[in-house]
């Protein structure tokens, strides 16, 4: 019977392991290993071709795309590496040169820069992370777009209740919600809920999914009453949820904005961006992950294509 | 050594030993979804061990369904589970029984087989029934090896039923997974070294029981 005991135990200590290195500094560097030739774009000259990086999920890879072919139709020089895992990996990408372009989202970005920042309004999480950026990098204008936790309810509920924003849960009693584990105690989640819109007794069910097919179905099911799901997930449009709006600014503005080295940055290439994150909005980033997601799985860069030319950028 | 210091000072807050999310809150609901499911599993591994370790049919099939159970991953399964059930008690004990059945069933049968043909032909030699020659000569002689198929089970279901967490009920679990999410590593070493040492008490009783039964026969 040791047999069983060591395992027993090797067992506990395995699921503590995986466990916390899932949790580790995650160092997933670039996958595709194409930096040749990348490091001699950190040479200054505005003709050398702008490399565009994105993160490893779809919404990142099909903006950086965006990016790449709309400088491509005005005939600017531009290329993408996509898929450069986490923050951490990335911004070291961009100040070592590998990458010149990359499409950021301004609250996350501002408190990997800053974690001690407390912005929440889209214009001072702007300004505050302007203030925090590192010398080499600037950040254009930001779009209207932006994909954050968002609070949701199932239309009967909203109907029901009269729900538009979040204020508007206050009169419910014994309200339940569903989130990923942190919600708890982030300032964004049951504190904030409680602290800023006054909304008191909330039952929380942790779900560790990041707002996925879980909590999408406790949340249809009746099970809870609100879901934090992330704005631009496609099961928001599918199932017909009411994402309440959040007027005091609980959760910190996400907009996506482009993040450029300075040595690349000159007004023709800012006239692209601009025009890009003017037409750019949360229900394009909707729109792009639910083709994304669909069923004959499209490329990231076919998807960019087509929202481009619905949008007569390219 | 800052971590161990960290994770006793995690263990030794008195904030942490009350309220819904102390640990004596956690431990009974972990003991209890324990409990929970070596009952279930044993009420559906134990009487179909026993049976195949008595008549010997279904045995080629029993080793090779143990061996299929076991090769499911358990946090998979309880994924499915809840998509398929909605969160609740329910997906994670289906995952957790399904567990604790290869070794149970293991057990039974197994402890069956070991005992010595000869006694089990006595035993009907002198007139037993087959119900008689179960419980009063097998199952005796058998129950070290059964009781440690319950142990193995116990053991296994105690240390996983920290997955229940994940899709929103109680538990040590979720020392684990909220520690997780807020890179809180102190509270994650703190839940796990609960788990450990309950499992480690757990499998003392059981050492003292295999030991009473043994010195029994």
């Amino acid at each position: 019977m040791k047999v069983t005991r060591l395992v027993a135990s090797a067992a506990v200590a395995g699921l503590a392991l995986t466990l916390a290195a899932c949790g580790g500094n995650p160092t997933n560097t670039a996958s595709g290993s194409d930096t040749s030739g990348a490091t001699s774009s950190a040479s200054g000259s505005s003709t050398a071709p702008i490399v565009v990086g994105s993160a490893s999920f779809g919404e990142s890879e099909v903006l950086a795309e965006i990016y790449a072919q709309a400088l491509e139709a005005k005939g600017l020089k531009a290329s993408t590496h996509l898929d450069i895992g986490q923050r951490e990996a990335y911004i070291g990408a961009l100040k070592d040169g590998t990458i010149s372009l990359f499409p950021e989202y301004t609250g996350n970005l501002l408190t990997y820069l800053d974690p001690k920042a407390t912005a929440t309004a889209p214009d001072d999480v702007d300004a505050a992370l302007k203030a925090a950026l590192p010398s080499e990098l600037t950040v254009l204008t930001p779009s209207a777009a932006e994909d954050k936790d968002s609070y949701n309810v199932t239309s009967a509920f909203a109907k029901a209740h009269n729900l538009h924003s979040i204020a508007d849960l206050k009169g419910i009693s014994g309200l339940s919600l569903a989130g990923n584990p942190e919600l708890k105690t982030r300032s964004y989640g049951v504190p904030g809920l409680e602290t800023v819109y006054g909304i008191s007794g909330i039952k929380f069910t942790a779900i560790n999914d990041s707002g996925g097919p879980l909590t999408l179905k406790a949340l249809t099911s009746g099970k809870v009453d609100v879901a934090d799901i992330y704005s631009t997930t496609p099961s928001i449009t599918a199932n017909k949820l009411v994402t309440l709006d959040d007027p005091k600014h609980l959760v910190a503005a996400q907009n996506i904005v482009p993040l450029i080295r300075k040595d690349h940055d000159n007004p023709q290439v800012d006239a692209v961006l601009n025009a890009v994150s003017a037409k750019l909005t949360t229900q394009s980033l909707l729109d792009l992950n639910t083709k994304l997601d669909g069923p004959d799985k499209p490329k990231a860069s076919d998807v960019a294509a087509q929202w481009l030319k619905d949008n007569g950028l390219a | 050594m800052s971590v161990f210091s960290e994770v006793t000072s995690w263990l030794t807050d008195g904030a942490h030993w009350q309220g819904d999310d102390g640990f004596p809150h956690r431990i009974v609901e972990h003991i209890g979804y324990t409990a929970l499911t070596v009952a279930i599993a044993s009420a559906i591994a134990l009487p179909l061990g026993l049976w195949i370790g008595h008549t010997g049919r279904l045995r080629g099939f029993a080793v090779a369904a143990t061996g299929a159970l076991r090769a499911l991953p358990t946090l998979g399964l309880v994924t499915l589970m809840g998509l398929w059930l909605g969160i609740g008690l329910t997906a994670p004990t289906i995952a957790l029984v399904v567990l604790a059945i290869p070794p149970l069933l293991a057990g039974a049968y197994a402890g069956l087989e070991s005992v010595d043909r000869a006694t089990i032909d006595a035993a009907r030699s002198i007139g037993m029934t087959e119900w008689q020659v179960l419980g009063k000569v097998e199952i005796p002689l058998a129950l070290p090896i059964i009781v440690g198929g319950i142990r193995s089970a116990v053991l296994q279901v105690v240390a996983t039923a920290t997955i229940a967490a994940y899709i929103g009920l109680g538990g040590l679990g979720r020392y684990l997974i909220d520690g997780l999410a807020v890179r809180d590593y102190p509270q994650m070493a703190a839940g796990s070294v609960v788990v450990v040492v309950l499992a480690l008490l757990l499998d003392g009783i059981f050492v003292v029981l295999q030991r009473v039964l043994s010195t029994q026969r």
